[in-house]
This record gives structure tokens, C-alpha cells and sequence, in this order.
């Protein structure tokens, strides 16, 4: 019996002394977890730290309304700004988003809801590939679709490498989005005797709206900072165009591809404009973001 | 269900076609030039084109854009564009192929001029190391490894060059920098030449590549010990000790605008395809090369040009930067084009034609009866 | 009754027909793009192929543009392969771990922030990495990692200093690094998502045992998320594979053999941008292309790959 109760005691010994050591790893994993954490951010809040300590000098009146000319301006201190630029950019990418939607969400439908369709296996793997591809690639495939026939480079032409370029995130976030749902939705569609369609179109697009949207600003967001696919496409511009139909039907100019061209010229006040380009850019990105979020949280509150 | 595909797909460029480029001819007296080409030249070429349009009252403007040398000239031959500007002259082969589809030449018009110089990063050290073509040879092919190497210091006596090892530092993307630093090299250096050659981009012995000019500048200013090669206006903007050069005839010349423009007096054949680095001239500077508008002398073949308006602006802006734009290169760190160049551009200029008609003489004939606008 | 059995049972009802033939016309573009794209590459990489043969050109270990004008893309393949491996292996556990904080440990509006600061990471543009690089990140790691290292390795075993190469900056590490910092994104997002999607009842189960916290994530939690950190791994692997700007401008584009731990290498979307703007010889410009097709074969393999992969881990899961 003594020798029942001491190994019995001796059991207890060695549990506690096993726990207390769980206990400490635990606690330690929790460390190395946060710390690792800590490791992932701090270079992106040192790289925006760069970002706004180098570009707020340009930041003024002038940098949102004026055009680029030459050099000679900034060095002279004279009105110069990238304007033409930011409504290029808004102009190029908004309809990039245009024409990337419909075949996105088309293609994230066709995976999501169609699962046994026959043309998703090979879908799949082509989305994927596009994905992988180089950005300046695809400036090359816009150039061979838009520019030669056109005869001339142009902004619709740079919205379609930078559409190729969205297409494949939207439809892989689009498909996640959408296979998210759960099916008694599907199922209570089809039970009140709506055709497949409608259901998707009606029940199942809405309930995944918050990650259909998320989805296409990380796409947007993404295309927005290409600069690669640009150069060849919409080409750039140091003015406006002549007229406004010009953002569309001539070269235009874009922050990715302007901020680059400024910060490798030798001149330090195009230095500190491509900074600022760099911060407007990412501002908008930023501000893409947030939105994102607050649209996904209120929707979720009404849910 | 593919057939549809295909003809909605097909649809779209014909679609896009529609839309031919809607550059002069619906918009009234408004004229775009639009060019590509070289990053070199580019500032130059921005600022030019900034003072043209206050020049004709907003009435002419001049995009340039670089995508790169070797872009440029591939959007020339594809006629994207109304000129390129590259810092190669067109090959033969590419010569001869635009004769053939255009019936016309294209020419090869010097509009400024290129200059590269050695920088470095010598703690104690400034500007005006002397180096001759050997110790660059021998530094870039990684013969010569440390800064107190004795032949680096038979050159410059009164500087104290201690073993500091050297890290060479090149550009890692095609450029016509490294193309000018690179002949120099192989006509300098039989041992390059075979090696290495000479080019946009080649296979480097040693060194380190740095990606565009900051990037070379980036390393070289971080790193102890290293030397690269950049735009001598690079190197000016971004105070950058850079190095003195001994040419060809044993003079030491400082980089600067005038043995720049020096390195090209010398016998330029009439269309001015000809590369003057080690040049023969005893007080230019042996690293400097000219860089080129390229320019179609029919101009109606060319479809980028829209119209007889267009072309004859295209001239005007070519004369005018030849001559008045000139004024602007120094400040921003570019050598004007000796008188000699100059004639021989204008000789070219006279020969452009629109569907036969001389419009290039006519527009010459325009700046000389009218004298210089103020 | 299986999904699948359950659809095929869906009744077909008007419109259904139409609605599903404009669904396939509009995912087939994204098809022709791919098609498209692999027949520009082919078309201009032909004349590569034929000048050095198939297995020639990707076993060629020289691309020399200048003298010899011969191109071999075996450096470029080997130096993808690095970076893009290398990027994966550094940036998984930090991802996961992040992914982990994020769910399990971070209080809700911490776990918000960080969740949107590392997406913020995936919307800096390439260039601006680039530029942030070559000013902040690499003389950086000069001063406090290459040099050191060199140093050291300069006094103590100067055999190794051949395998560590030119201290300088630009290299083979510095952009396997920043790669990883780029693709972390997607595996952090996929990976939470999936962590979000474990049943309470599998931590309630694993916590009644007497698991601790940290047992708890690593039995119940994690071993369910196995779905979404592989797709999440696949996302940023093929990110890590076409990445152009921000590698092109830290990686010191040596383009031939020996490539060594701090010294300068080169990938196949770098040398593409890097030499595509200035090469007018029609063999460079072929081989550049070549070399684009050559990638885009790999993408696709290794797409295939995470295909059937993710096929067999959600057979695992029913």
C-alpha cells in the first residue's frame, strides 16, 4: 500500500514538474510569436517613415494642380507638380478595375459555383500562371492587342495590361469570397423555386459582397503601384493631354512609372517629387484599404 | 460557344482600331510630338521641350519619354513614334531595312552629347584622381585590386592611397552609359576587347551591378573603397568625386562641357555615325559620345506622322534644338554641340521630305530669313 | 450527399443556360490572355531556340550580349529558383507566426491593426521597395551583416571567402530577403483565414485534455489551417517567382556562374527588365523572350503542382 501511495505521489511529482515546463513553453512560443510579428512590420513602418520623411518637402498647392515640364522648373523653384498625373493615374486605373470586373467575378463564379465544370481545372491552373507572370509581360501582350492596331500609345491601352494584371488576383479572391457561403443560402434560394442564376446573382453575390470588394482592392491595389506594363502602353506624359478625351485615347501619364523616371534622374528636386509620388500613391492605396474595412465591418454589423 | 470567344476577343483590336490616334488633325493649331528613347538625354530633351511650348504659345508639345536606348529604337522601326533618340547609331542592317520599307533613309542627327566619368569613394580623397587607360583597364578587368596599386600612384604623387581593396561597381541594366564606357574600354584595351566587349550590357569580369544611376551612385557612396561610372552630369548634380582622365594625345583632362564638346571636334563624316571615345582630339575629353535624334527622311511614310503640319513641326522643334535649345544644356549638366556638328545636322535636316516636297529646306529657309526669335 | 451529387441535382431552369455560357465567354478570355501571353514569348523566343537548341539554351551557362553573343539561361534559372525557395523558407514561420498572433493571441483591435499593416505590405509598390532598398535596406545590411561577417571570415577562414563573394550589398540575399518580406502578405492572409475557420468545438476539445495555449494552436488549430497555408504558401510563391522591380534593382545582375551567398546574382524577371529597354539585337531580344517563356513554363508547373496538392488536402479534409 505505501508503495501504491509514493509511486502514486511521485506520478503527481513528475506531472507538475511536466506542466510548469508546458506552462514555460507556452509562454515562450507566445514571445517568439510576437516577436516574429513585430519583425514582419517594422520594415514596412520603417519604409513609410522613409517614404513620408523624403516626399513630404514636395507636398504643396502646386505638386496636386501643376504639370511636370522640365527640370528646369523645379530647379528654379518654379510651379511645377504632378497633377496631370494623379487624374492619369485615376483615369488609367479606374477603368483597368472596369474591365477586369466582369471577367474576374465571371471567372470566380464559374469556379466557386460550378465546381464540376469542365473548364475549371484549366482555368484554375491558366489564373494562376497569368498570376506568376512578369508585369512587363503583360505591357507587352496590351502592346500587341491595343497599341499596333491603335497606332498609338494611349491610356486605354496601359488600362488593359493593368487589367491583365488584376484579372487573375480578383478571380482567386473572388472565387474564395464566393465559396465562403455557406449553402443553406444556396439551398434556400433554390427552395423558394428562384433558377440557379437568380440565386447567385441574388442571394450568393450579396452575401459575399464583403470579400468581393476586399478582393478587388487588393487587385486594385496591386495593379495601382505596376509600373513595368506602363511603359510601353500608356507611355507617360509630362503635360496634359490636349483634350480630355486624351487620358483615354493618348499617352498619359501614371505616379508608379512618374515616381520611378523622377527618383533616378539626377536631380534632387525631381528626387524629392518622386517621393512625393510615392507618398501620394501610397496614400491612396492606404486610403483603398480603409475603406475596404469600413465597408466590410458595417456590412457585417447589419448582417 | 469558342467561335464567340474568338470573335469577341478579335473584336477588340479591331475595336481599338477605330480609334487611330487622334494627335493634330481634329484639334485646331494643337500639335504633339511624340518621342522615345534614351534616359540619358532625357532632361535635356523635357527641358527643350518645356521652353519650345513657351516658345510657340502652347501651341507645340514635344512628349519624350525613356523606355531605353534599344526601346526607342524598336518603337522607331514599329512607327509609334515621330523620333527616337538613342545613344548607338543605327546599325546597317537596321539602315537598310527601313530604306527598303520606307524608301527613304534615316538619319542620325547628333543633338547633344554624352559624357561618362569615373566616381569614387576614397575616404580623404576628392575629385580629381588622374587615371589613365591603363589603370581603368586593369581596374575594371580585376587586374588591379587595391587603391595603392603603384600604378594608380605614379599618377597621382601628392595623394596618400593607402591598400584600400577596390570594388568595382557597374550598371546591371542595359545602358548607353555603359556602352560609351565600354568601347572606350575596348579600344583602349586589347584585353577588354576580347574579354568583354563592348555594348548596352556585356558579361563583366568583376564587380558588383547597380541598377540605373542611383543605383551605381547608391553603392558606390556606401561603399569604401569602390569606383563606378556614371553621366558626368550625374556625377555634378549629386556631388560625386569623380576622376580626371589621361586621353590619348597624354593630356589629363578634367571632365567638363568644354573637353566634351572638344572630344567631337574632330572629322565627322556627313550622316555623323561615328564613335569619337579615346578621340584624337588632344584636349577633349576621351569618354564622350554624341546622341541622336533619329528621324525618317520621308516623313509621310512614317505612320506615327499624321500630317504635313505635324512633320513640319517636327522639324521646326529639330532646328530650333540644334540651334536656340542649345542654350539650355549646360545648366542642367549637358555639353552644347560644336558649329562642325551642327552643319552637319542641317545638311541632314535639308534632305527631309513629305511626299517629296522639301519641307526640311523650307523650314531651314524659315529660321535663316527670320533670324532668332528672342 | 456529396456537393457534387447535390448540384448535378439542381433543377435547369430558364436562363440558367445563357447565364452559364456568358459566365464561360468571360473566363475564357482569362485563358486566351495566358494562351496569348505563352504565344508572344514563343513567337519571339523561336529564333533563341533554334540558334542553341532546347536543352542548349536552358543548360547555357554564359549570356554574354557582348563578344560571344551567346545567351544560356541556366544562371537565371538557378538564381529564380534561389530567391523565389529561399524567400519562401524565411518568410514562412514568421507569416504563420503572424498569422497565429493575429487569430489567437491579439486582442481585437490589435489584431485589426496588424492585420492591415501586413496588407499594406502587399500594396507598396515594387519600385518603391526598390528605391527603399538601395538607399535604407542594403547599405544597411552592409554595415550591420556583410561586412562584419566579411571581416571576420578575412581573419579567421579565408577559404570561405569565395562562397561568401563581394560584401558590397546587392546580391542574392538581399533580394531573397525583401522578397520574402513581399510575399509574407499572402500566406499571413490565406493562413488566417483558415485558422478563422477551425470549429471552436476542436479548441474546446483540445482544451478540456488540459492542453496549454500554446498546445492548443499546435495540435487542434494549426494541423486544420494545413489547406490555407499551402494555398497561401503557392500565392506568394508564384508572386516571388515574377517579381520584377524590387529584385532587378538589389540583386547586382551578375548573369554568370559562380554565384556566391552575399555576392550578386540575377533572376529571370530581373535580366528581362534590365536588359529589355536598351537590347536592339534581334538574339538578345530573342532570348530575353525565351527566357520569358521559359518562366512561364515553370509558373505553370508549378501551379499544376499546387493543383494537385490542394486537390489532396481537401480530400483529406471530407
Amino acid at each position: 500500500m505505501k508503495g501504491h501511495d509514493e509511486m502514486i505521489n511521485e506520478m503527481r511529482k513528475i506531472e507538475e514538474k511536466a506542466f510548469i515546463w508546458r506552462q514555460i513553453r507556452s509562454s515562450a512560443m507566445f514571445v517568439v510569436v510576437t516577436l516574429s510579428t513585430m519583425l514582419v512590420i517594422a520594415p514596412l513602418v520603417i519604409m513609410i517613415g522613409y517614404v513620408i520623411v523624403n516626399g513630404l518637402g514636395a507636398i504643396d498647392a502646386d505638386f496636386f494642380t501643376g504639370e511636370l515640364g522640365s527640370p528646369a522648373r523645379a530647379m528654379a523653384g518654379k510651379e511645377t507638380g504632378l497633377g496631370h498625373t494623379m487624374i492619369g493615374t485615376f483615369v488609367v486605373d479606374t477603368l483597368a478595375l472596369i474591365i477586369s470586373a466582369p471577367i474576374g467575378v465571371a471567372a470566380g463564379i464559374l469556379l466557386s459555383e460550378y465546381p464540376a465544370h469542365r473548364l475549371n481545372p484549366l482555368l484554375r491552373v491558366m489564373n494562376d500562371t497569368l498570376n506568376g507572370m512578369p508585369a512587363i509581360m503583360k505591357g507587352l501582350l496590351a502592346f500587341a492587342l491595343i497599341v499596333r492596331p491603335m497606332g498609338t500609345f494611349s491610356g486605354l491601352s496601359g488600362s488593359v495590361a493593368l487589367a491583365i494584371v488584376m484579372i487573375p488576383i480578383a478571380a482567386r479572391s473572388a472565387e474564395s469570397a464566393l465559396s465562403n457561403v455557406p449553402w443553406a443560402i444556396r439551398e434556400a434560394g433554390l427552395a423558394i423555386g428562384l433558377p440557379r442564376w437568380r440565386v447567385i446573382m441574388s442571394a450568393v453575390m450579396p452575401a459575399a459582397k464583403n470579400g468581393l470588394v476586399t478582393g478587388f482592392l487588393l487587385a486594385f491595389a496591386r495593379a495601382a503601384g505596376e509600373a513595368a506594363p506602363l511603359m510601353f502602353t500608356s507611355f507617360g506624359s509630362n503635360y496634359l493631354p490636349d483634350h480630355w478625351m486624351g487620358f483615354i485615347l493618348s499617352p498619359v501619364d501614371t505616379l508608379p512609372q512618374r515616381l520611378y523616371a523622377l527618383a533616378v534622374s539626377p536631380y534632387k528636386e525631381w528626387h524629392t517629387m518622386g517621393w512625393g509620388a510615392a507618398l501620394v500613391l501610397m496614400v491612396f492605396v492606404a486610403g483603398l484599404f480603409i475603406l475596404a474595412r469600413i465597408l466590410t465591418n458595417k456590412k457585417l454589423q447589419n448582417a | 460557344m469558342k467561335k464567340l470567344v474568338f470573335i469577341t476577343v478579335g473584336i477588340m483590336p479591331m475595336i481599338a482600331s477605330c480609334f487611330q490616334g487622334n494627335s493634330a488633325k481634329d484639334l485646331d493649331s494643337k500639335t504633339t510630338i511624340i518621342g522615345a528613347g534614351a534616359s540619358f538625354p532625357a532632361p535635356l530633351i523635357t527641358a527643350m521641350a518645356d521652353e519650345y511650348r513657351t516658345y510657340t504659345d502652347k501651341k507645340v508639345t514635344v512628349n519624350y519619354q525613356s523606355i531605353g536606348s534599344g526601346g526607342g529604337v524598336r518603337q522607331f522601326v514599329e512607327q509609334t513614334i515621330m523620333f527616337a533618340m538613342s545613344e548607338a547609331y543605327l546599325e546597317d542592317e537596321v539602315l537598310e531595312s527601313i530604306e527598303t520599307s520606307t524608301g527613304g533613309k534615316a538619319f542620325n542627327i547628333p543633338i547633344t552629347l554624352a559624357d561618362v566619368v569615373p566616381i569614387y569613394n576614397i575616404p580623404g580623397v576628392d575629385k580629381g584622381l588622374v587615371f589613365n587607360s591603363d589603370v581603368l583597364a586593369g581596374i575594371f578587368l580585376g587586374r588591379i585590386i587595391r587603391w595603392d596599386n603603384p600604378e594608380i600612384k605614379e599618377l597621382n604623387p601628392g595623394v596618400d592611397l593607402g591598400p584600400l581593396p577596390i570594388t568595382v561597381v557597374h550598371r546591371s541594366d542595359g545602358s548607353g552609359t555603359t556602352n560609351l564606357w565600354t568601347s572606350y574600354l575596348s579600344q583602349v584595351s586589347d584585353e577588354w576587347k576580347d574579354l568583354v566587349g563592348s555594348g548596352t550590357s556585356v558579361r563583366w569580369p568583376v564587380g558588383v551591378g547597380g541598377s540605373g544611376n542611383e543605383g551605381v551612385a547608391g553603392a558606390v557612396m556606401n561603399s569604401p573603397g569602390a569606383i563606378g561610372y556614371t553621366s558626368l552630369s550625374y556625377a555634378l548634380l549629386n556631388n560625386m568625386s569623380y576622376g580626371y582622365l589621361v586621353n590619348s594625345s597624354g593630356n589629363v583632362i578634367e571632365p567638363g562641357f568644354e573637353s566634351t564638346t572638344e572630344a567631337a571636334n574632330i572629322e565627322i563624316p556627313e550622316d555623323t555615325r561615328v564613335l569619337f571615345t579615346n578621340t584624337s582630339s588632344p584636349r577633349g575629353y576621351p569618354v564622350a559620345g554624341f546622341t541622336w535624334i533619329l528621324v525618317h527622311e520621308n516623313l509621310d511614310k512614317n505612320k506615327a506622322v499624321k500630317s504635313r503640319e505635324e512633320a513640319v513641326e517636327l522639324i521646326r522643334f529639330l532646328v530650333w534644338a540644334i540651334t536656340e535649345g542649345q542654350e539650355l544644356a549646360e545648366p542642367l549638366g549637358y555639353a552644347r554641340l560644336p558649329e562642325t556638328v551642327v552643319k552637319r545636322d542641317i545638311g541632314m535636316i535639308a534632305r527631309i521630305k513629305w511626299m517629296g516636297e522639301d519641307i526640311g529646306q523650307q523650314v531651314l529657309d524659315e529660321f535663316e530669313l527670320l533670324g532668332n526669335h528672342s | 450527399m456529396s456537393d457534387r451529387d447535390f448540384i448535378r441535382a439542381i433543377p435547369v431552369r430558364s436562363g440558367d443556360k445563357l447565364f452559364v455560357r456568358i459566365l464561360e465567354l468571360l473566363a475564357a478570355v482569362i485563358i486566351l490572355l495566358t494562351v496569348g501571353l505563352a504565344i508572344i514569348t514563343l513567337h519571339g523566343g523561336i529564333e533563341a531556340f533554334r540558334e542553341f537548341g532546347l536543352t542548349g539554351f536552358i543548360g547555357g551557362k554564359i549570356w554574354d550580349p557582348g563578344v560571344s553573343k551567346q545567351f544560356g539561361a541556366l544562371p537565371f534559372l538557378v538564381g529564380t529558383a534561389v530567391t523565389s525557395l529561399g524567400a519562401l523558407i524565411i518568410a514562412f514561420f514568421p507569416a504563420v507566426a503572424t498569422a497565429v498572433f493575429i487569430s489567437e493571441y491579439a486582442p481585437e483591435w490589435l489584431a485589426k491593426l496588424v492585420d492591415n499593416l501586413v496588407n499594406l505590405i502587399a500594396a507598396v509598390p515594387s519600385v518603391v521597395i526598390g528605391l527603399w532598398g538601395i538607399f535604407v535596406f542594403v547599405p544597411w545590411m552592409r554595415e550591420a551583416v556583410y561586412q562584419p561577417v566579411f571581416n571576420w571570415a578575412m581573419e579567421h577562414y579565408p577559404s570561405l571567402l569565395p562562397l561568401l563573394g563581394n560584401p558590397v550589398g546587392y546580391g542574392l540575399t538581399s533580394a531573397t530577403i525583401i522578397l520574402a518580406l513581399m510575399i509574407i502578405p499572402f500566406i499571413v492572409a490565406l493562413t488566417k483565414d483558415a485558422i478563422d475557420q477551425v470549429p471552436v468545438e476542436q479548441r474546446e476539445a483540445a482544451y478540456a485534455l488540459g492542453a496549454t495555449r500554446w498546445e492548443v494552436i499546435r495540435m487542434a488549430v494549426l494541423p486544420y489551417s494545413k489547406g490555407g497555408i499551402l494555398a497561401g504558401s503557392i500565392l506568394g510563391l508564384g508572386r516571388a517567382l515574377g517579381e520584377t522591380m524590387a529584385v532587378a534593382m538589389l540583386i547586382g545582375n551578375k548573369n554568370t556562374f559562380p554565384f556566391s551567398l552575399f555576392g550578386p546574382g540575377a533572376t529571370i524577371p530581373s535580366v528581362i527588365i534590365s536588359e529589355f529597354r536598351e537590347a536592339v539585337s534581334s538574339m538578345h531580344l530573342s532570348s530575353l523572350m525565351a527566357i520569358g517563356l521559359l518562366l512561364f513554363v515553370i509558373s505553370m508547373l508549378v501551379n499544376m503542382l499546387a493543383a494537385w496538392m490542394g486537390k489532396k488536402v481537401r480530400n483529406e479534409r471530407a
